[in-house]
């Protein structure tokens, strides 16, 4: 029961968040409510006793949102954010979209045949999870990662204008690199 | 897995969290006193002083600021901190004895990077806002080392749960096994607090950063919740490396207390003994040399925890 009513305030303020990352007109509140409605999604994963994944989404929401908010602040038209400024474009096409999404997810809780035999809850549900997620599939995921990692590598190597010739020397003999901001470590 | 904390233990926690938090302002002022010449005796009354001035102090108003933003992110610095100590063992016992104890104190201690960067951003003004991303890039560059010391303490002991952490170490303290996983615990520390070498973020040189514009009650708060989050990081060193509640003749919690005073008043004496850091250079420190030795005291623990 309180599982439910817990369930049911998170899943409305959730989604309360989410229309307000629309509505607000200032940058720096759209992603607060972003972040607000991704920490309220989160406890609904508590509500399933994945803690583990549950912790880690507020975690690494927050982080991410306060990363994200200096990219989105940074190449907005307006500079400043706090003017007054929206995140609606295309509203027709946009819409249209977003009612097909939802109508397609919506449809998915009722197709998808749910186990409705109860065998209780696992001892380490997030093992579970993960076993039933990777474990057969741990070989692809591992590749996936690598090439997220190359490909954010090789993304800053190419958007970079300062490269090793430019920091060790035409000749790549310079002991100590030429750089504009000295870092601590003495390089 | 400890027993749960009674309910007047909780209620006891953010209030001992205040008193120790305190503490760490007064021996701050002390310090203050004492470099400048005065009497250090009188300024142990300092912060009650500074927080009577402040009650009765107007609070500010800013035509073009964020107002709804700028008041959630100072009081969301106390509030993360005392969230973040709800899984400190005391005497045994801790609020919330989660399984994923350190993920979570992790979690809650980031929440002061959406505080700080909330109070520079709503105030409207260009030194709050300069001080609110001088701490995002500071973040950056404590987070990952700061990330693996607590993973190498959980490593030591096979579990996320902090009581169990606390149990690892009946032999020898993770501090003495882990050293550099210690040391920059202790810095990380500092940094998120924004503390010392590493208080950029709310420096003079803005005129106060990302706290510049807060007056009355609102500096109040943000001011008591800096303290109350060194204090809290602080404290959580005692569970995760200095064995926590152990120690002859004294009860329990009497050592989790002396051991969290004795590591806040080195934060504090640190703070006021080292230059302020720039966090572009802390950054490269932080990638290049923390990262590696963070790595690597994993590796080291984790071959230990596998032969012994």
């Amino acid at each position: 029961m309180v599982q439910a009513v817990v369930f049911a305030i998170c899943a409305a303020a959730s989604v309360a968040a989410g229309i307000a990352v629309f509505r607000v007109d200032s940058m720096a509140r759209a992603t607060l409510a972003l972040l607000a409605s991704f920490v309220l999604a989160a406890i609904t994963l508590l509500l399933l006793d994945l803690s583990y994944l549950g912790v880690l989404v507020i975690l690494m929401m927050t982080m991410e949102m306060m990363i994200m908010i200096v990219f989105m602040v940074m190449y907005m038209m307006n500079p400043a954010g706090l003017m007054p400024m929206t995140m609606v474009h295309n509203n027709r096409g946009a819409l249209a979209i977003s009612i097909g999404v939802f109508a397609v997810l919506a449809a998915g809780i009722f197709i998808v045949p749910w186990p409705d035999t109860r065998p209780g809850t696992p001892a380490d549900p997030t093992l579970q999870l993960a076993e039933a997620i990777m474990g057969s599939k741990m070989l692809v995921m591992m590749v996936v990662g690598m090439v997220l990692f190359a490909t954010m590598v090789a993304t800053t190597v190419l958007s970079t204008d300062r490269g090793r010739y430019d920091r060790y020397g035409d000749d790549l003999r310079r002991s100590r690199p030429d750089d504009p901001i000295r870092g601590g470590a003495g390089r | 897995m400890g027993e749960p904390m009674p309910l007047w233990g909780v209620l006891l926690l953010p209030i001992g969290l205040l008193l120790l938090g305190y503490g760490a302002a007064a021996w701050s002022a002390m310090l203050t006193a004492r470099a400048g010449g005065a009497p250090a005796s009188a300024a142990a009354s300092a912060p009650a002083r500074e927080t009577a001035r402040l009650l009765v102090e107007q609070r500010r108003t800013i035509p073009g600021a964020d107002t709804v933003l700028w008041r959630l992110g100072g009081a969301a610095v106390p509030v993360a901190a005392i969230l973040s100590v709800l899984v400190l063992p005391v005497a045994g016992r801790s609020a919330a004895d989660l399984s994923v104890g350190v993920v979570w104190f992790n979690a809650m201690e980031v929440l002061i990077w959406v505080a700080v960067w909330t109070v520079g951003w709503g105030a409207d003004s260009v030194w709050g806002l300069v001080g609110a991303y001088r701490f995002l890039v500071q973040g950056l560059a404590y987070a990952l080392p700061h990330m693996f010391a607590l993973t190498t303490a959980a490593l030591g002991a096979g579990s996320l749960r902090v009581s169990d952490i606390v149990q690892a170490q009946e032999g020898v303290w993770f501090a003495a096994l882990m050293p550099v996983a210690f040391g920059v615990y202790l810095l990380s520390a500092m940094a998120m607090a924004y503390w010392g070498p590493f208080d950029q973020a709310v420096a003079r040189d803005l005129a106060g950063g990302a706290g510049a514009e807060l007056a009355g009650v609102d500096r109040l708060v943000f001011r008591a919740g800096r303290y109350l989050m060194l204090t809290a990081a602080a404290a959580m060193a005692v569970p995760l490396f200095l064995g926590g509640g152990a120690g002859p003749l004294l009860p329990e919690w009497t050592w989790t207390v002396l051991k969290a005073a004795a590591v806040l008043a080195l934060l504090v004496w640190l703070g006021h003994r080292l230059p302020t850091v720039r966090m572009d250079r802390f950054t490269e420190v932080g990638w290049v040399v923390l990262i590696p030795a963070t790595l690597l005291q994993a590796l080291v623990v984790a071959i230990f925890a596998l032969v012994v």
